[in-house]
């Protein structure tokens, strides 16, 4: 057997273990396992790659390798469980440039070598394209996610982005017309960059779960455009794998929002207002209350369910959620938590933050679960979460009409704990605040929590 | 490998993935997208042959970067999957208030 098969089945050895591996990280029993093998994969992939007789010095190798694990291990173990997003988007950048990277070098090696094919130009050419498309949508994304930049204002920013659409496209032509034109690639780069820049600034709030998972996908897709390139089987199947993974997450948010994927990325965003008046909707209507009057309720309270938003993450308030429901189990009270699928700012970040302060799995409960068992509740607390529990998207018009929501306003007393009357996202009022039913406890997310939880005990 | 053959193992790998992943439950989303990320650093094996061929001083400085960039996503990705994973490990609820 040659060297070249040796690594061939080396490949398809670690394409079976990513295909398992993803299989596994389906499933809650099976995805610790499920990503421990996915990461064998990876090591049989570099390990048989090693072996490759083109590798002439590897003293290079080694420092790349070596700056890489040591920034790798450092960012993972060190990372809070609220920047969590942030994070993900920053491997996902990363990912995406190192594909445009490893498709320049291929490319232009294959140029000098004299080479004109067609499919090394072209994929060089799209690797570029979604390669740093995806490196700086995702930086953007890191900067909002940290609330450290919320990027440039693009004006007109639908007609910017189909203009830069269509140069991407001329410059992607050019390259494969003129390959020996090193231009023409970094032409590529360039106009992908700043479309990047264009897509995801516009883009904030609830939209952000749908971006992150897109970037993931595109991620993927760079990675098996670098595979084309290359001619290396083992990137183009674990490169689609992760792109299919990406697109099936990415339709799910736009799903639970109702909304469509051009949408979300050509800045249609919901139109504020919608006709409402905010001064209409809560004047005098709104019940103010206080940690008190919340845990006299609470005491006697059978059933309650907890819906929390991205204010839960802002707050950092998951430890004092943890430590109220213990104390309202301990007092009899049964305590699940009502996730909506894009609440927070990553596809299942409220699942990630309350695992961290030890809740169990199961009191996590899927909207289409939750939503039957509202009318046997007797408390819900929604805790920084806004137009996912908004009434008003059951309605037909309005910027948010046929979104799912959670039916929190069905429980027998609704508890909102928010800074204020502030729009959500969307930028509509919030009938729930107002309705007879509901009580609004003004204040920090943590410091309301914790005085709920000193309160309880002293009922 | 030829452009067909290529791109047929491209199609047929997305079908897979789409296959796989319907159905996760919403726990797992964020699991999945670090991990599917991590994955995707696969990116590094092109870049590691880029980088060891010494084909040009340019070539050996991108694929080297490449290389860097690559193996951070792959390493910091698995380890922090992998974090997370810890933390969802089924824990007994303190009191079975499910059966009421």
């Amino acid at each position: 057997m040659s060297v070249d098969d040796f690594i061939g089945l080396g490949y398809l050895v670690a394409a079976a273990l990513f295909v398992l591996g993803l299989k596994g990280l389906g499933k809650p029993r099976t995805a610790v396992r499920g990503n421990q093998l996915g990461a064998l994969g990876m090591l049989v992939a570099v390990l048989v790659t090693l072996l490759d007789r083109e590798i002439v010095s590897f003293w290079q190798l080694a420092i790349g390798l070596g700056i890489g694990a040591a920034l790798g291990v450092l960012l993972a173990l060190r990372v809070e469980m609220t920047a969590m997003p942030q994070l993900v988007a920053l491997f996902n950048g990363f990912g995406g440039l190192a594909s445009v990277l490893v498709a320049a070098a291929s490319f232009f090696e294959a140029v000098g070598r004299g080479s004109d094919d067609l499919q090394v130009s072209l994929a060089a050419a799209l690797t570029a394209l979604i390669g740093a498309l995806t490196f700086t949508g995702s930086i953007i994304a890191f900067t909002k996610l940290n609330e450290s930049w919320d990027g440039p204002t693009v004006p007109a920013a639908r007609i910017v982005n189909i203009v830069l659409t269509v140069l991407s496209a001329v410059a992607v032509i050019a390259v494969v017309a003129d390959p020996d034109e090193r231009l023409w690639f970094w032409l590529v780069v360039a106009i992908a960059a700043v479309l990047g820049v264009t897509i995801t600034s516009p883009i904030g709030g609830a939209d952000m779960p749908v971006v992150i998972a897109l970037l993931n996908s595109f991620s993927g897709l760079a990675a098996a455009a670098a595979g084309f390139v290359l001619d290396n089987s083992l990137l183009i199947i674990a490169g689609a794998l992760v792109g299919a993974s990406g697109l099936i997450l990415t339709a799910i948010m736009t799903k639970a929002m109702n909304r469509t994927l051009v949408e979300v990325l050509f800045g249609d965003a919901p139109a504020s207002g919608g006709g409402m008046d905010a001064d209409e909707v809560y004047a005098g209507k709104v019940t103010s209350t206080s940690a008190d009057e919340v845990a006299m309720i609470l005491d006697t309270a059978e059933r309650v369910v907890i819906v929390p938003g991205y204010g839960l993450a802002v707050a950092q308030a998951q430890h004092a959620v943890r430590d109220l429901t213990k104390a309202l189990e301990a007092n009899g009270s049964e305590v699940v938590f009502g996730i909506h699928p894009v609440a927070g700012r990553m596809p299942g970040h409220m699942n990630v933050l309350l695992a961290e302060a030890e809740i169990s799995y199961d009191a996590l409960v899927e909207m289409d679960m939750v939503n039957p068992t509202f009318e046997q509740t007797d408390v819900a607390i929604v805790l920084g979460a806004n137009d996912v529990v908004n009434p008003v998207a059951r309605e037909t018009e309005g910027p948010i009409a046929g979104m799912p929501i959670l039916d929190v306003d069905k429980a027998r007393v609704v508890v909102v704990i928010k800074r204020s009357l502030s729009p959500g996202f969307a930028g509509i009022p919030n009938p729930l605040f107002a309705a007879d039913n509901s009580m609004m406890l003004f204040g920090d997310g943590k410091a309301a929590v914790v005085e709920i939880t000193k309160a309880l005990a002293e009922v | 490998m030829s452009p067909i053959v290529a791109l047929t193992l491209f199609v047929i790998a997305v079908f897979l993935g789409v296959e796989l992943i319907t159905k996760v439950p919403p726990t797992l989303h964020t699991p999945l997208m670090s991990g599917s990320n991590a994955i995707s650093g696969i990116t590094l094996v092109g870049a590691l042959v880029s980088a060891g061929t010494e084909y040009s001083t340019l070539t050996t400085v991108l694929a080297v970067v490449a290389v860097a960039l690559a193996t951070t996503n792959v390493v910091g990705g698995f380890l922090v999957t992998n974090r997370m994973l810890e933390m969802f490990r089924a824990k007994p609820r303190p009191k079975s208030g499910d059966d009421t």
